[in-house]
């Protein structure tokens, strides 16, 4: 059976965990101090997945670009695919928080949404 | 001049929980200056999720972080006023602010709350030799570049200092398209969390060269590339060990210094080893009716404890002004042992929350140690840790019950071997 020891990305704390696993899935996971280290190890070690931000530009703004982000985490390999996909991205203001700025990144289900407000330029 | 019960100087994260902590507290005369276009700091630009899992027990970026404080302090009808620079404050608290609209404004207050955040290390704090050509930038303003403006420093980067904006600007300009070279770091470990190694560097397969620098920067009007080479336990470069990388950009990620120079001008009490005035458990300073919180007063690496410890020094500015803080029976935070400082520095348990949090940085990196708090003689606190460094903020919490049995004099903090 197969140890493989990991750092807990999913909170500043880092812990160190050691995950059992077989080609069934994770069997045990040791070290964390809490539920989301379980959790964490779980798909760290079958499916990687992680949130991506970026920024596109907004039209007609106070501002000239809005910060985004993926809803969700989606496949760690998509990450760059996800960037590539908002670079033909524009996105007329006003922008509001968690306005859907692209849906089905990368053919995910995720959505990219926005994660700051970009008011419209009087 | 304007009379204001309350002026915050800065409308970061701190400055905005500040505000809410003296609003709650039931003083409403309050007024935040805040030099910037926008509230909300330095946190505008930090546009990758990690923030408000303490508070919030969901993973935020940093303009969602700030908005839910603006709405917030708009929601309370915080005054808040943008492009407005902080010049001066007096001894007596008269507060003076400039803006383009007003000229010059005077607040005369009861309190005044530091929030001003903290500065990068200037370029200038480094002695590499070599030319000084166009593609070196610090990692923060390489940040506002990327994440507000919108346009890349460079093609093939090399970054020096393992900080957490380092290694949050590594993933974010590999995964714009750029070639991330290597991150050199002069001590045996990273400034960084341990997150952001995994998450930022380990993700991209960017190599990590600790216990090295960069000796030379390459290239007349732009960088052609550096020189880097392994440095001895006294941060001397070993010769011999030499590496040229080719690049266009060096990133520069050394540290931050909190911002103090209109807390020196009024005369707070700086810590030398903080560089951030020296306070009590109420956040305030040496000066009396002058608060400080957040990154002004210590390098944080969580803005969650931000917000927390300026909510409490906009409650004690309030407290304060009803002339109900106690300035005497201060007992003493003694930092020795491999502890390199503490914030606050001082307890008045008359004064004190019933739990109040001690932070502290460790000088060095200590395995499988304690943390040891002794009040005078007795050991009151001995709790084992895998690891300690000094990358990563520490805390230990106090119980007011413990300080009000008997008089104490002073307390002690340290990191023992067993
Ligand atoms: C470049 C940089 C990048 C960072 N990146 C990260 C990160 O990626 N992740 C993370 O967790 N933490 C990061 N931090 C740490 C982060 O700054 C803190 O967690 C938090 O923002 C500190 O809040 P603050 O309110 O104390 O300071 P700040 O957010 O810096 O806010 C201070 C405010 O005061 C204003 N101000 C200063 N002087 C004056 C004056 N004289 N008059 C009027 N206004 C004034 C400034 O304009 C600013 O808006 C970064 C810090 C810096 C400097
Ligand atoms: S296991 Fe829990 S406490 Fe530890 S790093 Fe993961 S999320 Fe944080």
């Amino acid at each position: 059976m197969p140890t493989k020891e990991m750092i807990c990305i999913s909170c500043p704390m880092g812990c160190m965990l050691s995950v059992d696993y077989d080609e069934t899935g994770v069997l045990k996971v040791t070290g964390n101090q809490c539920k989301r280290g379980e959790i964490y190890a779980s798909k760290e070690v079958i499916n990687p997945r992680r949130v991506v931000t970026s920024i596109v530009p907004v039209i007609g703004g106070v501002e000239d670009m809005v910060s985004v982000k993926t809803a969700t985490d989606i496949p760690k390999d998509l990450m760059k695919d996800c960037i590539l996909a908002l670079k033909n991205i524009k996105v007329q203001a006003p922008v509001e928080i968690g306005q859907v700025i692209l849906e089905n990144v990368c053919g995910t289900n995720v959505c990219v949404i926005a994660t700051k407000r970009v008011e419209k330029k009087l | 001049m304007i009379n204001k019960d309350i002026v915050i100087i800065g409308g970061g994260p701190a400055g905005l929980a500040a505000a809410i902590g003296a609003y709650e507290a039931g003083n409403k005369d309050i007024v935040i200056l805040e030099r910037d276009n926008q509230l909300g700091g330095i946190l505008n630009q930090c546009i990758h999720p990690g923030f408000g899992l303490h508070t919030f027990k969901e993973e935020l970026t940093g303009p969602e972080y700030a908005s839910r404080y603006v709405k917030k302090i708009n929601d309370l009808g915080i005054e808040s006023k943008l492009e407005t620079m902080v010049i001066d404050i007096a001894p007596n608290l008269i507060v003076s602010a400039i803006n383009e609209t007003e000229g010059v404004i005077q607040y005369q207050a009861k309190a005044v709350i530091l929030a001003m955040g903290c500065r990068e290390r200037p370029r200038g704090a480094l002695n590499i030799p070599g030319t000084r050509p166009a593609g070196i930038y610090s990692a923060g303003t390489a940040q506002r570049y990327v994440n507000i403006e919108g346009f890349m420093p460079g093609k093939s980067v090399v970054i020096l200092g393992s900080g957490d904006i380092g290694l949050i600007m590594a993933r974010r300009l590999t995964l714009e398209g750029a070639n991330v070279k290597t991150v050199v770091e002069i001590m045996p470990y990273s400034g960084g969390l341990k997150r952001n190694i995994v998450q930022c560097l380990d993700d991209f397969n960017i190599p990590l060269k600790l216990s090295h620098t960069v000796t030379k920067i390459h290239g007349k009007t732009r960088v052609t590339g550096v020189t880097i080479a392994r440095v001895d336990d006294d941060k001397k470069p070993i010769p011999g060990t030499e590496e040229f990388i080719e690049c266009d950009t060096l990133l520069l990620s050394v540290g931050l210094i909190p911002e103090n120079e209109l807390s020196r001008k009024v005369g707070v009490k700086i810590n030398p080893r903080t560089q951030g005035p020296i306070v009590t458990e109420s956040l305030e300073t040496s000066i009396k009716g002058i608060f400080a919180a957040g990154n002004v007063l210590h390098v944080h690496d969580l803005v969650d404890y931000v917000s927390g410890e300026a909510y409490l020094a906009g409650k004690n500015s309030v407290k304060y002004i009803d002339g109900l803080l106690n300035e005497n029976h201060m007992i003493n935070i003694v930092t020795q042992d491999g502890v390199r400082y503490s914030v606050p520095s001082s307890i008045n348990p008359k004064n004190a929350e019933d739990l109040s949090l001690i932070r502290f940085r460790s000088t060095d990196v200590y395995k499988d140690a304690y943390v040891s708090v002794f009040l005078d003689q007795e050991r009151i606190i001995h709790s084992k840790k895998k690891i300690i460094t000094p990358g990563e903020m520490e805390q230990v919490t106090i119980l007011k019950k413990w300080l009000q049995d008997r008089p104490i004099n002073s307390i002690f903090i340290k990191i023992e071997k067993e």
